[in-house]
């Protein structure tokens, strides 16, 4: 039971770690930064979600498992306005920002 | 190399890193950040101090520690005031340079509306 | 080599490739990003070496708050640097410069490794009288209790920070409001964030000034994050910057040095000297002085940050 917590543990921030990666190879080689913006926001949310999701069953109770669920959403909300913005600005002011 | 050691060289690297940018760095700002990098390396060097100083079940000296917070706030303190100074600087004069060559071409040697 | 130690060393190449960057980036927008990146990396440095409560700091004012600070300014200079500035130093002195400082890291560097292993320390000393204070954090009862006058001083500073901001105002600007007028309406996107943080963040701010008693926290932590929801609030116009003649602004930031100084007066009256707390009444009167600290903290930062007043007080 303790061999298949770990190997899922592994297996999730295994992969959310493959997803930041993938996020920060797209923040460096992309071309322009709207698409580098996409790249950022769609990986590194989903990679930061397979972490936490990873996380859970070796948290020491209910209530830091929460606190945990409750960093993910933060960390959407703040992302996803941070985008937004960045995303306005850079129209606004053609690629230059 | 414990972990203490090795934050210990990152602080001494921070400082000289923040010494060079105070006094390369022309422009005003750019010696605000350098100076707050240099701050922030001397608090680890201090931060050493209180990981050496584990005793009594503790992981860490408190008393290092309690003064690495106080300064902490007090150089957000200082570098609000700096960056202030600055900014109103830009706003009375039109530009924010510490160079004494710019500031002679002004025609009232810099003293503009206020 | 264990994982740990890669972790450490990696996480230290880390913290100086950013800092180099931040240091020799081009313009300065990209120096501030870099230099709020480099903050955030040193709470990781921190909490390696088993200081949460300075990892807490480093993160909410050291990173965050100064980070506000230097990119708003860094976007209203956009501009102006003039040409003069790029001639100012020759390569020759640039060189000598860079071998004086790297003389002045070496000697540092020299005497970290020269520090002894276990060195002079006050952790027995403040774990003996801990269950006087009442308190479970060695670091609060540090800064309340064993060391109350230096945090008391500290809290004298800020004040005396916000009045040389506020002196930098032009005459007929004296005792108006920072910043622009509110605009008709709030900021779409940030007012989103505003509604749907600020609640949350008083919650969280609260609840870590309150913890800090007893495991890490503490009244500057959670006073930063309480500053900085008000300041995401004025941020999105959904309220304007206070007039700085406003009577509660001006109190509540003098409260809380005030009621610092008060309670080492009353010490020195019912305690038996300066700054000395009963015993019965440690723990209440430390969280008494806590709360009105992180009034004071939570008005004090955001007033750092909007500047002196650029407008006309009204009545």
């Amino acid at each position: 039971m303790n061999l298949l917590v770990d190997l899922f543990s592994i297996a999730a921030i295994g992969a959310g770690v493959f997803f930041f990666l993938a996020g920060t190879v797209g923040l460096l080689r992309f071309p322009d930064p709207l698409s580098r913006l996409h790249a950022l926001t769609k990986a590194d949310n989903l990679g930061l979600g397979l972490i936490v999701l990873g996380l859970l069953p070796r948290s020491e109770s209910l209530l830091a498992a929460l606190k945990l669920v409750a960093i993910w959403a933060l960390v959407q909300l703040a992302g996803a306005t941070a985008a937004q913005l960045v995303g306005r600005a850079v129209r606004r002011k053609g690629s230059a920002a | 190399m414990t972990s203490a050691t090795l934050g210990g060289l990152v602080g001494a690297a921070l400082v000289g890193l923040g010494l060079y940018g105070l006094i390369a760095k022309p422009q005003p700002l750019r010696k605000i950040l350098a100076f707050n990098l240099m701050g922030s390396g001397v608090f680890l060097v201090f931060g050493i101090v209180a990981r050496k100083g584990a005793a009594a079940g503790l992981q860490a000296d408190p008393v290092p520690q309690a003064m690495v917070i106080t300064g902490i706030v007090v150089a957000f303190a200082a570098s609000a005031l700096a960056v202030n100074l600055v900014l109103r600087l830009f706003e009375a004069a039109g530009q924010a340079t510490l160079s004494r060559d710019a500031w002679a071409k002004l025609p009232d040697d810099g003293a503009g509306p206020v | 080599m264990s994982v740990l130690q890669a972790l450490d060393i990696g996480l230290a190449l880390l913290v100086f490739a950013v800092a180099a960057w931040t240091i020799f980036a081009r313009g300065a927008f990209a120096a501030t990003v870099g230099y709020v990146v480099y903050g955030l990396l040193l709470s990781l440095v921190w909490i390696r070496l088993f200081a949460v409560d300075v990892a807490l700091t480093e993160a909410a004012i050291g990173s965050g708050v100064t980070g506000i600070l230097l990119i708003g300014a860094a976007a209203r200079l956009r501009g102006g640097e003039t040409a003069g500035d790029e001639r100012s130093l020759s390569g020759a002195a640039r060189l000598f410069t860079a071998g004086l400082c790297i003389l002045v890291a070496l000697a540092l560097a020299g005497v970290v490794l020269l520090l002894p292993d276990q060195g002079p320390s006050l952790a027995r000393q403040s774990m003996q009288n801990l269950a006087e204070t009442g308190l479970g954090n060695p670091v609060t009862a540090v800064l309340i209790a064993y060391r109350s006058f230096d945090t008391m001083l500290e809290k004298v500073v800020l004040v005396l920070a916000v009045v040389g901001v506020w002196s930098l105002a032009a005459d007929r600007y004296w005792g108006g409001a920072p910043g622009e007028a509110r605009a008709a309406r709030p900021e779409p996107t940030l007012a989103f964030l505003a509604q749907v943080l600020a609640p949350l963040g008083i919650l969280v701010g609260v609840h870590i000034f309150w913890v800090g008693a007893d495991e890490p926290g503490g009244a500057f932590q959670g006073g930063a994050i309480l500053a900085a929801m008000w300041m995401i609030v004025m941020m999105a116009r959904l309220t304007e910057a206070p007039q700085t003649n406003a009577f509660w602004l001006r109190l509540a930031l003098v409260a809380g040095p005030l009621v610092f100084l008060a309670a080492g007066v009353a010490g020195s009256i019912f305690a038996g000297g300066f700054f000395a707390y009963p015993p019965w009444l440690a723990k209440p009167a430390i969280l008494f002085i806590e709360t009105f600290m992180v009034l004071s903290i939570a008005v004090t930062l955001p007033m750092l940050v909007a500047g002196p007043p650029r407008r006309e007080p009204r009545q």
